[in-house]
C-alpha cells in the first residue's frame, strides 16, 4: 500500500505531489529531501530505500528527478522501486523526452497519469498502451535536440549519422508535425560489459548484462518475430559459471540466465531461439539476459606507475582498442587514482593527437583523460609526470590505481548476441514499417589493477 | 543541524508565489464560472492548472473551493480531472463546501460514458468526510454492478475507501460480501485483484472484533480460493499477480502433490522481467518447502540465476532491492553459493550500500576452496580510495580469519597492511590482529614481530589504540620495548580523551608489571596516580580497585587481572538466530533491507495479520509457516544432496528448458491422520500438463528431519486416532489464549520421553510446528534456546460445542523428557485431545510415562 508519490527537482521542488491514503504527513516531500540532501556523513549517498519515524520512504534518481514513494506499511520493497521506474518509463512514454522541463510543463499530465496508475495505494495499471484511453491531457513536447541528452536513447545520437536521433525522443501518442504517424520500431541491443584486469593484464572477471529493448511506433499491434542467433544456448548446466577453457573461441553464445516481458510468446524459442509477441506501446525490455561466458574485451589497458627520481614518479597509461577498423567508441574517459601525496600533474600526450583531454583532480586525488572517439585497432597513450609533497612509500603500485574505464561502443556488441530478423505481421502489400535493429555496448565496470 | 532545505520559499520563476495571486485566480475563477463564450474551457484549463500547480508546491489554495466548484459544470475531460484532484485534496478541510460537490458527482456517477461514471466514483468516494457517507452506498452499490469493469475496478477500491470513513457503514451495507462475490466471479482480472486487496483489509482491521471476519480472513487462504487465483494467474497484471503469490506464501496445502503442482504452475514466473514478481514468486517457493529439506534446496539453487540476472540488470535501486534477498539466502546457506562468489565482487562504480551487501556476502561464502581468491579480492579494496570500503575489507578480512582453519595465509595479508602506512589501515588491522590473538594465541610470534614496530604515535584512532595497548600488556615479556613503550602513552594520559583506552592503559601495565617489575615498577606507580586522579568514574574505580588489590596481595592481583587465557572458539553473532528466522519469515518485504523483522520499525495499526505479541514476552509468535533449519545444519545434513540434486536436475531437464525438477522426498506427516476432513469439493489445476515434474517418491533419500514413519518407536504402539475431529484453522489471538489459559480449570499433566531421534529433529523447533500444524494443531508462541524449550499449542473441536484446547508443552532436548500440560475447554473431550495430541507427537519419537488429571 503507497501513501504518497511525489516527484522532486534536485533542489527540492515539488514537481507532482499526489497523496493517496492521507496516513504520512504533508510535509513528507521536505523531510525526505532534507534526509537525502544531509545522509550520514560516512556514506556517500542515501540507500534508496530508508524508515525515518515509521514511514518509510523510497526513492529512483532518473535524469535529474527523484521519484519518491511513501508508505507504513511493511511493503514488497522491489515492488515499490519496479513501480517507481515504472511510473518513469511511462511518463517518458508520453513525453518523449523526460527532464524536469518537460516534467514541469506537463506536470496535469502527470497528474492523471498517477491517478489511473494508483488507486488508494494500489497499482492498478502501469502498460502505457492501456493508459492511453484513461488519460486525455496532451502531451507538451519540449525539443529534445536543445537538451543535453539523457539515458539510454542518448548514445545512438552521437557518431552514427544513419540512426534518425530524435525519433526515440517521440511521443507515443504525439503526432509528428505532419499530423501523420511514422510507422516504425526500434530494437536496440544494449550490453554492459564488466571486466576486471589483473595487474598482469589477465581476466579475473567478465560478465555482459545484456538488454533487448523495444520501442514500437506501429499502429494496430501487429504481431512481431524476432530471431535470435540459433546456437544460442542457456544456463550452463552445473559446470562452475567461470570455467573458461571450455567456451573460448568463438562457437555458440551461451547465456548464463536470461529473462522475458510478459507479451513475449516462447513457444517457438526453445525450437528455433525466435521470440513471438505483440509489443505494447511504449519502450520496454523485451529481454534480458547475462552472460559469463568469455569474450574479446574491446580494450587492453596497460598502466604503470614509476619512480622517477625523488618526490616524483611517472604513469603511462596505454589503451589498445581491440576491434575491427570500422567501428568507433566514443567518449572514451580513463582515470586513476594516484598516491595521496600528489600536488602537481603534468601531461604528455602523443604528438597528433587530438580530442583529447586531461585533468588532475586535485580533491580526490585522480588523473583523467578523454578521448572524444578511437577507431577500432588504433593505440593511444598518455604520459604523465607526478610531483610529491614528501618521499613516497616503498610499494608505489598499492599508493595509485586501479585504471577504470568508461566508453560507448556503437554497432558492437560483445556478446556476439544477434537478432536475425525482425518480421512483423503484414496487414497489406504495402504495409512496410521502418525497423531499426541497433547494437550498442557500454562500460558498467571496466578496470585494470595495477 | 542541516540548513533549511529551500522548497517554496524560493519559487522558480515560473511559479505562482503567494497570497496575491490566489485571490487573482479567484477573481478570474469568478469570471469564467458563468461564461459560456467559445474557448471558455480553454482557458479554465489554464486557469485550473495554475490552481494545481500552486496546490503542488504546497500554496494553500483551499480559499477557491467554491470558485472551483462553480467552474466546474462542464463536459471537458481534462477540466473533470483537474476539479476532481482539486476537490479530492481540500475537501477534508471544507466539509460544509464538499457538500456542493455532491450533487455534480453523483449526476456524474450516472452519467452514459464508464470513464466519467468511474471517474466520478472515485472522486466521490476520495473526499473522506464521515459527513457525506450516505451519500456513497448507493453510487457504490450500483458501482459494483456496472457492466464496465473500470467503474467496478474503482467501485472495489471505493468500498474500501468507504470503510475508512465509516466502517460500520460499510460493513452494514453487506460491501465485503459483495467484493467477495464479485472477487469469486468477476471476468475482468484487476477487478477481481482489487477485491482481494480491498478484502484483506477489511477483513484484517475487522478480525481483531468480529470472529466472522477472521474466519473470513482464514477463507482467502483456503483452498478454492487460492486455486481459484493461481488457475487464472496470467490474467492478472504483474503487480496483481504479486497480491496473489503473496497469498499462496501464505498458504498451507494438504500434501506434497500440493506443492508441486503450485510450484510447477508458477515455475515460468521466476523468467519474469519483473523483479518484484519473482521474488514473490521465490518467498512462495520457499515457504512452501519449509518441510522438505531437499526440494527447500534444490528451490536455492533453481532461483540463483534468476536473481542475478536481475541484479545485474536493473537500475541500481532495483539492484539493491533483490541484493538484499540474495544476501538474505547467502546468509541462510553460505555454502549453497561457494561457487558463486565471483558475483559477489564489488564494481567500482557501485555505491556504497551495495558494496556493503557484497562484502557480507563474500565473508559469508568464503570456505576452504576459495578464501585464497576472496581474500586476494579484499586485499585490493583495502587499498581503495574508498575509505569506508576499504576499512570494511579489511574487516572482512578479519572476519574470515576468524572463521577459518587454515589462518597461515591471511595472518601474513594482515601483516602486510601494516607496512601498507595508512592510518585507517593500520587501525582497522590492529583491531584485528588483536581478536585473531585471542582466538588463535599460536600466531602470537610472528604477530608481535610486526606490532612491536608500529610507532603508537601513528595509531590515533581509539579503538585501535586500546588493541595496541591490549597487544603490549598481554604480550609485554615478547615484546622488548613494551614497557618503555606504556610508560611513554602515560605521559600522555591527560590528552587521552578515550575512556576505554585509559581503562586497557591501566590494564595492560599491571599485566607488564606481573612479567617484568622492576622496568614497569615506575609506569605502574605512575599510572595508577594518573587513574586516581581521573575524572571518569570507571577509569577513577578500576584505579583504585587495582591499588588495593595489590595493596592486599601481589599474586592474587595477578591471578585476578592476569589468569591464563582460554583462546576464545567463537565470538558471538551480533543478530540472534530468532531475529533472523523472523525477518526470513518476512522474506519480500522491508524487514529484509532493514534486517530487521517488522516490529521493530512499524507501527501496531500497520502490521500484518500473524504478528509479534509483547503480551507473551520473549517467546516468539509461532509464525504459520518459518523455517529454523540453520543454514549450518542445513549443508551440513544435506552434503549427499547437494550432488543428488544437481545429477536429478540434469535427468529431468528438457534441452533449453532452465527450469528443474521438483521431486517430493517422503514426508509422511499423515501416518496418523487426524487432519480435519476437507468438505469442500477439491478444485484442482486445469493445466495440469508438466511432464518434466512428476512427483518422485524417492524412497531414497534420507529422511533428515526425522519425520518419516521409522522414526516412530515400535514398541510403544502408536495411540490409535480416537473420533475427535479438530478444526483446521482455528483462530485465537495471543491474548486470548493468555486468558484462556487463566480461566480454564480442567486440565492435564503428562510426563515423557522422547527418542534420540526425535530430539535431534527437535533441534529446529519449526520443524515440529509444522508436523503439528498437519495436524490441526497450531502453535501460538515457542521460545527457549537449547536444550530447552518451550511451545504453546491450541486447537479447536470442529463440532459442536465448539471448544478450545490449549497446550503447555516443555522439552528438554538434552535429558529427552517432556513435559505436557493440557486445558481444554470442554473437559469431557480432554482425553480424546490428549490422545490425539500424544499421537501427533509419537512421530517424534514421544511415549507418555504418566499423567494427572486436575
Amino acid at each position: 500500500m503507497i501513501s504518497q508519490i511525489f516527484v522532486l527537482s534536485l533542489r527540492g521542488d515539488n514537481i507532482v505531489f499526489r497523496d493517496y491514503r492521507g496516513d504520512v504527513p504533508k510535509g513528507s516531500a521536505e523531510i525526505f529531501f532534507r534526509k537525502v540532501k544531509f545522509w550520514k556523513e560516512d556514506e556517500e549517498e542515501a540507500p534508496p530505500v530508508f524508515n525515518l519515524d515509521g514511514v518509510n520512504y523510497f526513492h529512483v534518481k532518473v535524469a535529474g528527478l527523484l521519484f519518491v514513494s511513501t508508505t507504513r506499511v511493511n511493503v514488497s520493497p522491489s515492488l515499490v522501486l519496479e513501480l517507481l521506474q515504472r511510473i518513469v518509463r511511462v511518463t517518458k512514454d508520453y513525453l518523449g523526452v523526460l527532464n524536469e522541463d518537460s516534467l514541469r510543463k506537463n506536470f496535469v499530465l502527470v497528474y492523471e497519469l498517477l491517478d489511473e496508475v494508483i488507486d488508494f495505494g494500489y497499482v492498478q495499471t502501469t502498460s502505457t498502451e492501456l493508459l492511453k484511453s484513461y488519460v486525455f491531457n496532451e502531451p507538451i513536447v519540449v525539443d529534445a535536440a536543445r537538451l543535453p541528452s539523457l539515458g539510454p536513447a542518448a548514445m545512438f545520437m552521437q557518431g552514427t549519422k544513419k540512426m534518425p536521433g530524435t525519433a526515440v525522443t517521440k511521443s507515443v501518442v504525439a503526432n509528428e508535425p505532419g499530423g501523420r504517424k511514422r510507422e516504425e520500431i526500434f530494437v536496440d541491443i544494449i550490453e554492459k560489459i564488466s571486466v576486471t584486469f589483473s595487474s598482469s593484464g589477465y581476466i579475473l572477471t567478465s560478465e555482459i548484462d545484456g538488454t533487448i529493448q523495444m520501442k514500437s511506433y506501429l499502429t494496430g499491434n501487429p504481431e512481431i518475430r524476432l530471431a535470435l542467433n540459433e546456437d544460442l544456448s542457456i544456463g550452463r548446466d552445473g559446470r562452475s559459471i567461470y570455467d573458461y577453457s571450455s567456451s573460448a573461441g568463438g562457437g555458440a553464445v551461451i547465456l548464463d540466465d536470461c529473462n522475458f516481458h510478459e507479451s513475449v510468446h516462447l513457444d517457438s524459442f526453445d525450437i528455433d531461439r525466435t521470440l513471438n509477441l505483440v509489443p505494447p506501446d511504449g519502450e520496454f525490455p523485451v529481454m534480458n539476459y547475462r552472460m559469463t561466458q568469455e569474450f574479446k574485451p574491446p580494450f587492453r589497458i596497460n598502466a604503470l606507475i614509476e619512480e622517477a627520481g625523488s618526490f616524483r614518479a611517472e604513469v603511462t597509461l596505454k589503451i589498445r582498442a581491440d576491434f575491427s577498423s570500422n567501428i568507433t567508441a566514443n567518449t572514451i574517459l580513463v582515470q586513476m587514482p594516484v598516491p595521496s601525496y600528489t600536488n602537481r600533474v603534468s601531461f604528455e600526450l602523443e604528438p597528433g593527437a587530438v580530442g583529447n583531454t586531461t585533468d588532475f583532480r586535485e580533491a580526490n586525488k585522480r588523473i583523467e583523460w578523454g578521448l572524444k572517439k578511437i577507431v577500432g585497432g588504433s593505440e593511444h597513450t598518455l604520459r604523465a609526470k607526478l610531483t610529491f609533497s614528501q618521499e613516497p612509500h616503498a610499494n608505489l603500485m598499492k599508493e595509485a590505481g586501479p585504471v577504470s574505464m568508461t566508453f560507448t561502443i556503437p554497432m558492437y556488441n560483445a556478446s556476439r548476441l544477434q537478432v536475425k530478423y525482425l518480421q512483423i505481421a503484414k496487414k497489406s502489400k504495402t504495409y512496410n514499417p521502418y525497423r531499426w535493429v541497433r547494437y550498442v555496448t557500454q562500460a558498467n565496470s571496466y578496470v585494470a589493477r595495477i | 543541524m542541516a540548513p533549511p532545505v529551500h522548497t517554496q520559499r524560493s519559487p522558480s520563476p515560473s511559479q505562482p508565489s503567494g497570497k496575491g495571486e490566489v485571490s487573482d485566480l479567484k477573481m478570474q475563477l469568478r469570471q469564467l464560472a458563468g461564461s459560456r463564450a467559445p474557448g471558455t474551457d480553454d482557458s479554465k484549463r489554464e486557469l485550473f492548472k495554475k490552481v494545481i500547480l500552486s496546490m503542488t508546491i504546497g500554496i494553500d489554495v483551499s480559499s477557491l473551493f467554491s470558485e472551483m466548484v462553480m467552474c466546474s459544470a462542464t463536459s471537458d475531460i481534462v477540466l473533470k480531472k483537474m476539479c476532481y484532484l482539486y476537490v479530492g485534496n481540500y475537501a477534508k478541510g471544507n466539509p460544509e463546501l464538499a457538500l456542493l460537490t455532491i450533487n455534480f458527482l453523483q449526476k456524474d456517477c450516472r452519467d452514459q460514458d464508464p470513464m466519467i461514471r468511474g471517474l466520478a466514483l472515485r472522486c466521490l468516494c476520495s473526499l473522506r468526510l464521515a459527513n457525506l457517507v450516505e451519500y456513497l452506498v448507493g453510487p457504490l452499490g450500483s458501482g459494483l454492478k456496472d457492466n464496465n469493469s473500470y467503474v467496478r475496478m474503482v467501485a472495489a477500491i471505493g468500498v474500501l475507501k468507504l470503510y475508512h470513513i465509516s466502517a460500520a457503514t460499510c460493513v452494514d451495507a453487506d460491501f465485503p460480501s459483495m467484493l467477495k462475490t464479485l472477487m469469486l466471479n468477476d471476468p475482468d482480472a484487476q477487478v477481481v485483484a482489487n477485491c482481494l486487496s480491498a478484502l484483506q483489509e477489511i477483513w484484517s482491521l475487522e478480525a481483531g472484533t468480529s470472529e466472522e471476519a477472521s474466519r473470513e480472513r482464514e477463507a482467502l487462504l483456503s483452498k478454492p480460493v487460492i486455486y481459484y487465483l493461481l488457475n487464472r494467474i496470467k490474467e492478472f497484471s504483474e503487480w496483481a499477480q504479486c497480491l496473489v503469490l503473496d497469498l499462496v506464501a501464505k498458504y498451507i496445502p494438504s500434501d506434497s502433490n500440493e506443492i508441486f503442482d503450485i510450484m510447477n504452475l508458477l515455475e515460468d514466473r521466476l523468467q519474469h522481467a519483473n523483479g518484484a514478481v519473482v521474488l514473490a514468486t521465490i518467498k512462495g517457493f520457499l515457504h512452501l518447502t519449509l518441510s522438505m529439506t531437499d526440494v527447500h534446496q534444490q528451490v536455492y539453487e533453481r532461483i540463483k540465476a534468476p536473481l542475478l540476472t536481475l541484479v545485474s540488470s536493473g537500475s541500481q535501486e532495483q539492484s539493491y532491492a533483490l541484493l538484499s534477498h540474495l544476501h538474505l539466502l547467502v546468509m541462510r546457506a553460505p555454502m549453497l553459493f561457494s561457487l558463486d562468489y565471483k558475483h559477489f565482487y564489488c564494481q567500482y562504480n557501485e555505491p556504497s550500500y551495495v558494496k556493503k551487501l557484497k562484502l557480507e556476502m563474500l565473508t559469508a561464502v568464503a570456505n576452504e576452496s576459495n578464501t585464497y581468491e576472496i581474500v586476494t579480492e579484499l586485499c585490493e579494496y583495502a587499498a581503495n580510495v574508498d575509505v569506508p570500503i576499504a576499512r570494511e575489507s579489511i574487516r572482512a578480512v578479519g572476519k574470515i580469519a576468524l572463521q577459518q582453519y587454515d589462518v597461515n595465509a591471511i595472518v601474513d595479508r594482515l601483516l602486510q597492511f601494516l607496512e601498507m602506512e595508512k592510518d585507517y589501515v593500520t587501525a582497522e588491522t590492529l583491531v584485528l590482529v588483536k581478536d585473531l590473538l585471542r582466538k588463535y594465541p599460536q600466531w602470537s610470534h610472528d604477530c608481535i614481530a610486526v606490532v612491536g614496530n608500529i610507532s603508537s604515535k601513528n595509531v590515533q584512532e581509539p579503538k585501535a589504540k586500546a588493541a595496541l595497548i591490549w597487544m603490549l600488556g598481554e604480550y609485554s615479556q615478547d615484546m622488548l620495548d613494551a614497557p618503555y613503550i606504556l610508560e611513554s602513552l602515560i605521559d600522555n594520559w591527560d590528552d587521552e580523551h578515550s575512556a576505554e583506552v585509559r581503562l586497557h592503559l591501566l590494564t595492560a601495565i599491571l599485566k607488564c608489571f606481573f612479567k617484568r617489575p622492576p622496568e614497569t615498577q615506575k609506569a605502574l606507580g605512575a599510572v595508577l596516580a594518573a587513574g586516581l586522579a581521573d575524572s571518569h568514574q570507571d577509569v577513577h574505580d578500576r584505579a583504585l580497585f587495582y591499588y588495593r588489590l595489590l595493596q592486599y596481595n601481589v599474586s592474587v592481583a595477578e591471578r585476578v587481572v592476569n589468569p591464563p587465557k582460554q583462546a576464545v572458539s567463537v565470538f558471538p553473532d551480533t543478530q540472534s538466530s530468532e531475529i533472523r528466522d523472523r525477518i526470513f519469515d518476512e522474506f519480500n518485504s522491508l524487514s529484509v533491507i532493514y534486517q530487521k523483522p517488522s516490529y521493530m520499525f512499524t507501527d501496531k495499526e500497520h502490521r500484518g495479520s500473524f504478528e509479534f505479541s509483547e503480551d507473551l514476552g520473549s517467546l516468539s509468535v509461532g509464525v504459520e509457516s518459518a523455517d529454523n533449519i540453520s543454514p549450518a545444519q542445513r549443508v551440513e545434513a544435506s552434503d549427499n544432496d547437494l550432488l543428488l540434486s544437481t545429477s536429478e536436475e540434469e535427468e529431468s531437464r528438457g534441452p533449453s528448458n532452465n527450469g528443474s525438477a521438483y521431486s517430493a522426498p517422503i514426508y509422511d506427516g499423515s501416518s496418523i491422520s487426524v487432519v480435519a476432513s476437507q468438505t469442500q469439493s477439491e478444485p484442482t489445476f486445469q493445466n495440469r500438463a508438466f511432464p518434466a515434474y512428476a512427483l518422485q517418491s524417492n524412497l531414497a533419500i534420507d529422511d533428515l528431519l526425522g519425520l518419516g514413519p521409522q522414526v516412530a518407536p515400535a514398541p510403544a504402539p502408536a495411540p490409535s486416532p480416537p473420533p475427535l475431529n479438530l478444526n483446521a484453522r482455528p483462530v485465537l489471538d495471543p491474548s486470548t489464549f493468555q486468558r484462556k489459559w487463566r480461566q480454564v480449570s480442567a486440565s492435564l499433566s503428562q510426563e515423557g520421553v522422547i527418542t534420540s531421534e526425535g530430539t535431534a529433529a527437535l533441534m529446529t523447533p519449526q520443524v515440529l510446528l509444522r508436523h503439528m500444524q498437519g495436524h490441526s494443531i497450531h502453535c501460538i508462541a515457542s521460545g527457549g534456546q537449547p536444550p530447552n524449550f518451550k511451545f504453546f499449542f491450541y486447537a479447536q473441536k470442529a463440532e459442536e460445542p465448539v471448544a478450545f484446547y490449549l497446550v503447555e508443552c516443555l522439552i528438554n532436548t538434552s535429558s529427552a523428557k517432556a513435559q505436557i500440560e493440557i486445558k481444554a475447554e470442554d473437559q469431557s473431550t480432554i482425553h480424546a485431545f490428549s490422545v490425539v495430541f500424544q499421537s501427533a507427537l509419537s512421530t517424534f519419537g514421544y511415549q507418555n510415562l504418566g499423567e494427572s488429571l486436575v
